[in-house]
Order: C-alpha cells, then structure tokens, then sequence
C-alpha cells in the first residue's frame, strides 16, 4: 500500500498528493509518470510525476472521471491499491538557448518538471499559462521562480489576458524569435498551438495522454498515429515532436468510453455530466 | 477397450453468458475409470513427448491404488501447477498425442487426470513437504507468469531467498491477463500463488524490472547473486493495415486485460469499461484468438466471427477450444485476409478482406494461402487483432548489454544471457509458445543458475 502523506486541494477541481513510493521515486525523471490504482476494483490512472524525492512522489489530479473523483476522496493517511512507475520515456530536454512553454488547465502539472529541467540547463523561458479561470491556474508562483516572463490567459479574463493560450502565444511570437515550443494541456489547445507555431516554424514538443490500462507496452490501447506510423504513448512517449501527431484520431480514441464514464459517474450520485 | 471419459462441460446456451468454467472435470468415479485405461507402456511415449516429462504412468498407476496424494506429488516433482497445466496444456500434441492407445481407440485422458489430482491438491491442502536448507543468497525473478513461478519453485527448494518482480497489480502473468476466466479460474491461479509464499517465495508488484529498478541495481544495490528474466511475450502484433487505429479496433491483449485482470464484465463495480457491438470479427485463429471471441460472446456480443486466412485444419487453436467455439456460435470466416479497415468519424463499421485460396504446403507443413483478386466487406462493430505476440522490450531497452535476435528474443546458451549471472526463458526466449514450455524453461534455468553461483565459490 502507498500512504498519502500530503494532499493539498488546488481549487475545487485540481488536488495535489504526496505519495509514499520509494520504488517508483528511485529511478524517476522529469517526464516520467505513475499508474495508480486507488481501491481494488479500481482503473489503472496513468499520472505524471510533478516532483521526487527520495522517498516520495508527487502527483496533480484533475476531478475529470469516476476514478480520479475516487482518488480525490482520499486524503492524508490513506492509502492507493497500487501504484507502479516510473513509466514512460523521460522528456527529452534538449539543448536550447531560449524557449516558449504553453500551459492549458491541469497540463501545467506535467510541463512543471521538464520547465525545470530546462532551466536549470540555463535555457531561457517565456510561459503561456491557461486555465478557465484564475482559481485554476495552478503552480503559478513555481513557475515564476524560474521562468524568465508568465504571461496568464483565462477564459473569463478574471487574471491575465482574456482569451485563450494561442491569442497571447501569436503577440509573443509576432516579436520574438524563440528554438523550441513546449505545450502541454488538453489535445484541441495542444493542436492549435502546433498549428500556429507552424506558421512560425517554431517546432513544438508535447505530451500526449490517451487512454491506458497497463502502461508498459502491452495492451496497445494508446497508440497515436504520428506521420502515418502507430507509437505507443505509454512506452515511445508520453513525449513527442508534435510533427506529424493526428490529435483529431487521438481527441475521437480519447471520447471512446464517454457514455460508459457517465455510468460509472451516475454511482457517485453526480448527474452533472 | 472402454471408450475415453469425455470431460463434461456446462451446457454451451448457459455458458455463453456468463464467464463460468467450461469444462467442469472428472468427479472420483470418471478417474478411476479412465485411469484403468492406461497399458502402462514399457517405453511410455507420453513421458517423452512431455515438455518436463512427468512420469505420467506412475502417477496413473498411484490413482489406481487410491494414492491421491502419491500421485499429486509424482507430478508435482517435475510441474508445480498441475491444475493450471492439466486445463490448459495442449495435451492432444503433447502426452496424449504419443499415447500407444490413441492408435487403435482414443488415447488416455492424461490432461484431465492431471487437472483432478491438482485440484484435488488445492480442495484437500495438499501440500508436499519441503525440507529447504537455507544458503541465504538472493536470486530475483522477473515476472510472476508460467516461467517466472517454475523457475521461483524450483530455486527456492535449492535454499535461495527467491524474489519474484511482477509489473502489474496481480501475480500470474498471461494466466491472469491473458486466459479468460472460463478456461482456468482465477482462483486457481491465486491459491497456487499462496502456496509458493507459504514456501518462502517472496512476491512483489508494481516493480517493473527495467523502468522500476535496472538489472544493474538489482545485482549492485540489492545484492542478487543471479537475476532470471520471465518477462514473457507482452507485445501484440499489428495487421499493419489501414484504419488499424479506429475506435472499436482492439488488440486481444488489451480487450482480454480488460476483461481479465480489469474485471469489465463486471462494470460499472469494477471502474474499467469494455465497449462491444452487436456484430465482432476477431482476426486470428490461434488460441488467443479463441479466448477473444468467446470473451466477446459472453459480453453480449450477437455475431462473433473468427476471421483466419487459413482454413479449418490450419488453425493453430487446440481442437477442444475450437470445439468449444463452435459450440458457442462463433462463425468461421476462413480463407479472409483483412486489408483494410473502413470507418466513419474515427469509428469502425467495416472490414475488407482479400480471399485466399490454399496452395503449396508451406514450412510449417501446412498449405500457403495465397492471395486471389477477390474481396468480401464484412460489417463489424469491433475488429478484436489476435495474430500474435512478441517479446516485450522493456528489459531489453534498459539494459543495452542484453543481446536479443532481430525478433526481440532473448539470446541464451543453456539459458544464460549475454551477461553473466542473467538467465532466461518462457516466451521472451522463444517467443510467444505455451505455458508447459515456460514452466520447463523456468524450471530448468533453476538448475543452471545454481550450476552458476556454485562456480562463483
């Protein structure tokens, strides 16, 4: 079992956990992810590690399905079914003097280790960070320790711009010249920046985070077409050149099980969705 | 000469929906009667075409005498899970396919004798005492399935602290992911699990050897004298055809891993869903895909069909599965080679198949199918691929010293590796095979691992 020895609520959607995992901390680096499972009947969540240590990993999880509502249950003190990792390839940070970072909602979480790892090679950073409102932009003051400028976009203009990561993505690259992009948060964001900074030939890494169930190559159920060939996420990724991804495929392969999630949610009572 | 003892089995229209075991065994009676069938050959070919080659006519002569126990453990000396062989071992090419008997008659019911004496071992706790003498040095285990639990038996009773590394949540490998629930009962496969603690082998999950912890760490900061790799053969083969990424395009591993370690017939109480049509083509004809279709049948699926590009006597299936099959309403669809998946806004509704025709045998002794300019579009909700598997490269990818052949296979003389003090065996050595093979490829390596850390002295 793997004790929950710290939980932080981020806003009402997002929460953070301390876990105690000395296995999967051991070996982790930054782009590497967990699969956790909360009780014995539960799914098999794949989550990016946000930070290690010695002894403990830290995960960020969104309230999106019935098993992260699950998760979100639990508090300090208790317990995870299972949790295995580190898995994945770890990003690949590559050497580059300057770079733009796009943030969509709870994405910022997984881009949180690879910025750093970028800037404590010295790579100069300029970030674009999106959420709903400003009560969910989460691990702000983190970035702003090591980013170089944060530039906010809401979708309700509560905090920073009004509108959305791209707007404020085309002013910055209309002035500035920068060697690589970083974007991660939900697919259409992820999509639309690739699009953009194709006009400006800016290449642009992303994460990717399709459905999975073993997270080790196995069962297939993440492939992604990239260029015409399949990769798995779980075991090529999650990190890819984003030249190349088909994200309509990946958005329609992400909505399989829609309907199915409904009637899992209908047994926590919650009819919202 | 009495005819053989047919296994009886729960009615095909029951069990088609629900995930009960098929084949129900032989109560006392039915053993004793087909074991008074056995000539007890001078030379018995069944010990021979055996893999661990248990000594199939004492054990037989031991039912006779009322011996249950003697005769558990005569087959436990060379197979430490007889009630998983006994149901899944392909018996009809193995021991019973080299019975004198099957000549003339029908050759003895050796798989179902073995099942009996296994489970009669599980219902009456049987379990053969062990005297181990302790040497306190440590041996890791990668994989908790067929090869990686021989291979923990037999080098635990050597006196070795035996770790076992399992990836996923549960222990068992392929026997928990991998077979449906209707052929081997997962019950089985815990209890067999208990019982190799109870002999001092230590179990670990969520460790995954390679990502987890490196072969390098295992023998640096954990202090492992030898490390055996029984990875297994966890990488699914692709058709390699269009739209092999749709919605509703499964590989078996991933629609059998849901059903079978994800428990997604029983959702919504386990969180893992499983999405099936009305109409399902499972390409293959292997016993995967057997398990594929019987699985979507019993998940309410109307029309399953097994898609194989070879006819009804290629099928690399064991018959009893086939028969089984059939007897649940699968539809073969033979001589179809899909090339290419057609769908709507991301999602399947098609499959085309090119026809074939048989022609020159080929090396596997059976005739080539060869390609014809005709097509046949079949209407499918799900196209479930179960062509195969190959080594998982895990392992392979972490440790750059570990030779492996153009198909991922692990290269091994006498199961070493090209490192010293790895072994290995099961599938990631020989590519997907079946059970009985890794259980005998896990049980030998114990021998030469011990060989191994004795010439370390």
């Amino acid at each position: 079992m793997y004790e929950i020895i710290e939980k932080k609520e981020l806003n009402k959607d997002v929460d953070l956990f301390v876990i105690k995992a000395p296995l999967a901390a051991k070996n982790t680096q930054p782009g590497n992810f967990l699969i956790v499972r909360v009780d014995k009947d539960g799914e098999r969540i794949p989550l990016t590690i946000v930070e290690n240590d010695e002894e403990n990993i830290t995960i960020i999880s969104q309230k999106v399905g019935f098993s992260t509502k699950m998760l979100s249950n639990k508090n300090i003190g208790d317990s995870l079914e299972d949790v295995v990792g580190p898995l994945g390839l770890p990003a690949k940070i590559k050497k580059v003097k300057t770079l733009v970072a796009v943030a969509g909602g709870v994405g910022a979480a997984p881009l949180y280790p690879q910025l750093k790892a970028y800037a404590n090679q010295g790579t100069k950073i300029d970030l674009i960070i999106g959420a709903q409102d400003k009560d969910h932009l989460i691990l702000l003051d983190k970035f702003k320790s090591f980013c170089e400028n944060v530039y906010i976009a809401t979708d309700d203009g509560s905090l920073g711009t009004k509108g959305f990561v791209t707007n404020v993505l085309e002013s910055l690259l209309e002035k500035k010249i920068y060697d690589l992009a970083v974007a991660i948060g939900p697919l259409i964001m992820m999509k639309n920046v690739v699009t953009m900074n194709k006009k400006y030939n800016l290449p642009t890494d992303v994460s990717l985070n399709p459905i999975m169930i073993d997270g080790t190559g196995m069962c297939g159920n993440c492939r992604v077409s990239i260029n015409g060939k399949t990769y798995f996420a779980c075991v090529d990724g999650p990190d890819f050149d984003s030249e190349g991804i088909d994200f309509d495929e990946l958005m329609e392969r992400q909505r399989y099980y829609k309907s199915e999630e409904h009637i899992c949610n209908l047994r926590l009572g919650d009819n919202n969705d | 000469m009495i005819n053989r003892t047919k296994m009886p089995e729960l009615n095909p229209n029951i069990r088609k929906n629900n995930f009960s075991e098929v084949a129900l065994g032989f109560d006392i009676k039915q053993v004793k009667l087909e074991a008074s069938r056995c000539l007890d050959c001078k030379n018995p070919r069944c010990v021979t075409a055996c893999p661990v080659n248990i000594d199939i006519p004492l054990f037989i002569k031991q039912i006779l005498d009322d011996k249950f126990e003697d005769a558990y453990c005569t087959i436990y000396h060379d197979n430490i899970l007889p009630g998983i062989c006994g149901r899944v071992c392909p018996q009809e090419t193995q021991c019973e396919g080299a019975c004198v008997l099957g000549i003339k008659y029908e050759s003895v019911s050796i798989g179902a004798l073995e099942r009996f004496l296994g489970d009669y071992s599980l219902e009456n706790n049987i379990l053969k005492k062990e005297n181990i003498i302790e040497n306190h040095k440590k041996i890791a285990i990668v994989g908790s399935g067929p090869a990686g639990l021989a291979c923990a038996a037999a080098i635990r009773r050597l006196g070795y602290i035996t770790d076992v590394y399992e990836a996923l949540h549960e222990f068992g490998g392929v026997l928990k992911y991998g077979i449906p629930e209707f052929r081997l009962p997962k019950s089985i496969v815990d209890t067999e699990i208990k019982r190799l603690e109870k002999l001092g082998v230590n179990f670990y999950k969520n460790v995954i050897i390679g990502k987890t912890l490196t072969i390098d760490q295992l023998f640096k900061e954990y202090d492992y004298k030898a490390v055996f790799i029984g990875s297994g053969a966890g990488l699914p083969s692709s058709l390699g055809i269009k739209g092999e990424n749709l919605n509703g395009v499964y590989y078996a591993n991933e629609f059998l891993t849901r059903v079978n370690l994800m428990r997604a017939n029983n959702f919504p109480l386990s969180a893992t869903p499983i999405k099936i049509g009305k109409t399902v083509a499972v390409v293959g004809g292997g016993n995967v895909a057997m398990d594929a279709a019987r699985t979507a049948k019993r998940l309410g699926a109307e029309n399953v069909y097994i898609v194989y590009r070879r006819n009804m006597e290629a099928l690399p299936a064991r018959l009893e599965e086939v028969h089984h099959a059939i007897d649940e309403g699968i539809i073969f669809k033979l001589l179809l080679n899909p090339v290419e998946i057609i769908g709507e806004a991301y999602e399947i509704k098609k499959v085309r198949c090119q026809v074939m025709v048989l022609g020159e045998k080929d090396a596997s002794g059976r005739q080539r199918p060869v390609p014809t300019d005709e097509y046949q579009i079949i209407d499918v909700d799900n196209l479930i691929i179960a062509i195969g598997q190959s080594p998982n490269p895990i392992i392979k990818k972490a440790t750059p010293n570990l030779k492996v052949d153009d198909w991922g296979r692990v290269v091994v003389d006498d199961y070493q590796t090209s490192i010293p003090g790895v072994f290995a065996g099961g599938d990631i050595v020989t590519g997907a095979a079946t059970v009985i093979l890794a259980m005998g490829a896990g049980k030998d390596s114990a021998q030469r691992i011990d060989k191994y850390i004795k010439t370390l002295e």
